[in-house]
């Protein structure tokens, strides 16, 4: 059985600036895995290195045992599907039109979504719970459902594994905890996903896995528990932490001086 | 089940039932413009419809023949329509009135359709079909072809190679430059537009301000006076060379619609659809603008009310834009030649109806474009 993902000494520089300096993990199948690292550690860059967006990276990288690079956008599209951030479209499309979107590798030559990829679109929304919101216009869902119509169309690619860029940083508390919910129930189904988040609470609560990046390395790669420490994060965001053992489990506690005038990075 | 067959019945109806009002609207102008003109030829129900027979007899006859020719089949009619007009009709019928009236159907059709595909492909609510230069480029080689005295045809051929030309000059540039392509086209659109409109207007300089000047302004305001069959037999090969590619791509242009890393990331091979989506375009805005002038705000006007109409998919876009663009540039050009006893050249029309409809459309509740 081949693992989803196989990166392997993955470097990439844009221009002369090298922003992945030799980045190596492997993710199996069924685990949610959250990606941690500040603002420039190179979270995106991989990514789209993943993605096949970029293809200029040294080193390898095979998904679901096939070479990346080798991968036409279609073939790529059936094996990863990607979940930007929320972000408003030029121009709207109802839901059902959005999820439909997920299904257009599968469709043959130049036609358009038959009978079949509506069912898919259908079921892909569904899963999701959404299933009554076809008919709206994306444009004017709020930010949770717009990240749940995004999830809705990846779903219908029909992939085992998800990228998702940032999924809750536009959301509020609770459609954060909600979506992370429905992510975390995909995850339990069999997709293997990888997600970047600049929330370390967030990952200790939902992940089975966490990446820390930081300056184009992995620097930690374990679950939750061994991973997070008050040394990660005084690394990854200079900001000193303790960790509080509650019943329903681990709280990080940010210890803030009184006076804080301590200059943005 | 049964529910969930419903719904997709239901789905497959809405936004198409409306395509087929606008088909019927685009019939109904077509009929309608016959009997419209500066020569009162009354036509009675009855010589109508012999005439449209005979159109379509001979519109079949064509085809046949075309399609018959390399198995040695041709025919001089396919079938007989009794006559009951008088031979002037037929000659104002089939000789003036049509081919103006089907190009004018085809200039709308193909104007508006660029419009929305530019749209899409730029992700920009203002893009129109002259945003790389077509327009300017057609109008560059018209001027040119007018200065040196042309006829009629070389000043269309002319337009039509100086706006391919254009485009060509606008992607090449865009393509080299780094960063974001769309950006970069859109900007190279604007330089190379203003280098030929200074040439237009040194052409206009230089040009005998007796005879030439006013034709060359005459041009570029736009006209479908003087249609021939022959501007029609030109135009239609490029038209269908860029109108039917782009109807089986047109479910794709939505994802180009959401930018290039999500499109590309949903299996879209973007730079190549981008290449065909501009190639078409332009192909069918250089020959739209090459017969008839500088004709603006259809293929901005009109993809956005089909945008309100139908929606923004552009399986159902695409061709609403065509039926619309078509019976709107018909209606515009019946008036443009019953209104006044002078004929008003259709672009100043345009932009009279086309600005107002535009601002009264960005005013409106839930609108923005």
């Amino acid at each position: 059985m081949n693992p989803m993902i196989e990166a392997k000494n993955v470097r990439f520089s844009y221009g002369k600036n090298e922003v992945l300096h030799g980045v190596d993990f492997t993710a199996g199948e069924g685990q949610l895995i959250a990606v941690l690292g500040p603002n420039g550690a190179g979270k995106s860059t991989l990514f789209r290195c993943l993605l096949g967006l970029y293809r200029s990276y040294r080193g390898s990288i095979t998904i679901a045992g096939r070479e990346g690079k080798s991968l036409s956008p279609r073939e790529m599209a059936a094996l990863v599907a990607y979940i930007p951030q929320t972000h408003t479209p030029t121009f709207h499309y109802t839901v059902l039109e959005m999820v439909l979107m997920g299904t257009t590798h599968q469709v043959r030559g130049l036609q358009s979504p038959g009978e079949r990829e509506l069912g898919i679109a259908r079921e892909a929304l569904a899963q999701v719970g959404i299933a009554g919101m076809e008919r709206r216009s994306y444009g004017q869902l709020s930010g949770g459902e717009q990240q749940l119509v995004l999830i809705a169309r990846a779903l219908a690619q029909q992939t085992r594994l998800l990228i998702m860029d940032e999924p809750t940083s536009s959301l509020d508390y609770g459609n954060q905890l909600r979506v992370m919910q429905r992510v975390k129930t995909l995850a339990r189904q069999g997709y293997t996903i990888l997600l970047s988040s600049h929330n370390p609470q967030q990952a200790l609560l939902f992940a089975d896995r966490i990446l820390a990046l930081h300056d184009g390395v992995i620097c930690a790669d374990g679950t939750p528990e061994e991973v997070i420490s008050p040394a990660l994060l005084e690394k990854l965001y200079h900001i000193k932490t303790r960790l509080a053992e509650a019943e329903e489990g681990r709280l990080i506690v940010p210890m803030l001086k009184e006076d804080a005038d301590v200059p943005l990075e | 089940m049964s529910k969930a067959v419903n719904r997709t019945a239901v789905n497959r109806t809405a936004g198409y039932g409306r395509l087929w009002a606008l088909a019927a609207l685009l019939l109904a102008v077509f009929l309608a413009s016959f009997f419209l003109g500066r020569y009162g030829v009354s036509l009675s129900p009855g010589q109508f419809l012999g005439l449209m027979a005979e159109g379509l007899q001979r519109a079949l006859t064509a085809l046949v023949n075309l399609v018959g020719r390399p198995f040695g089949f041709a025919t001089d009619r396919l079938f007989t329509v009794p006559v009951t007009w008088f031979p002037v009709m037929e000659t104002i019928v089939f000789n003036i009135r049509m081919p103006r009236i089907i190009m004018a159907c085809l200039v709308g059709c193909c104007l508006a359709s660029a419009g929305a595909c530019y749209q899409g492909v730029f992700q920009n609510p203002m893009a129109a079909p002259d945003l790389l230069g077509a327009s300017t480029g057609a109008c560059f080689g018209a001027a040119l072809a007018i200065l040196q005295g042309r006829s009629s045809f070389a000043i269309t051929l002319y337009a039509f190679f100086f706006s391919l030309l254009t485009v060509l000059l606008v992607f090449v540039i865009g393509q080299r430059a780094p960063g974001r392509k769309t950006v970069n086209l859109i900007l190279a659109g604007i330089m190379v537009s203003s280098l030929f409109s200074a040439g237009t207007s040194y052409i206009k300089l230089v040009a005998d301000p007796g005879s030439k000047l006013p034709e060359i302004t005459y041009w570029l305001m736009g006209s479908l006076s003087g249609t021939r069959g022959v501007d029609l037999r030109f135009a239609l090969l490029p038209m269908a060379l860029g109108l039917i590619p782009m109807m089986l791509i047109r479910w794709r242009l939505n994802l180009l619609t959401l930018g290039e890393e999500e499109a590309r990331a949903l299996g879209v091979n973007t730079a190549l659809l981008r290449l065909i989506v501009v190639v078409c375009s332009t192909l069918i805005t250089a020959a739209a603008v090459s017969v008839s002038g500088l004709i603006g705000w259809v293929g901005l006007v009109i993809p956005h009310l089909c945008r309100r109409y139908v929606g923004n998919d552009y399986r159902k876009l695409l061709p609403a834009s065509m039926l619309f663009g078509a019976a709107f540039l018909l209606l515009v050009d019946n008036i443009s030649r019953n209104l006044l006893a002078v004929e008003i050249p259709i672009g100043i029309l345009t932009a009279f109806i086309g600005a107002p409809f535009f601002i009264y459309l960005m005013n409106q509740k839930g609108g923005g474009v």
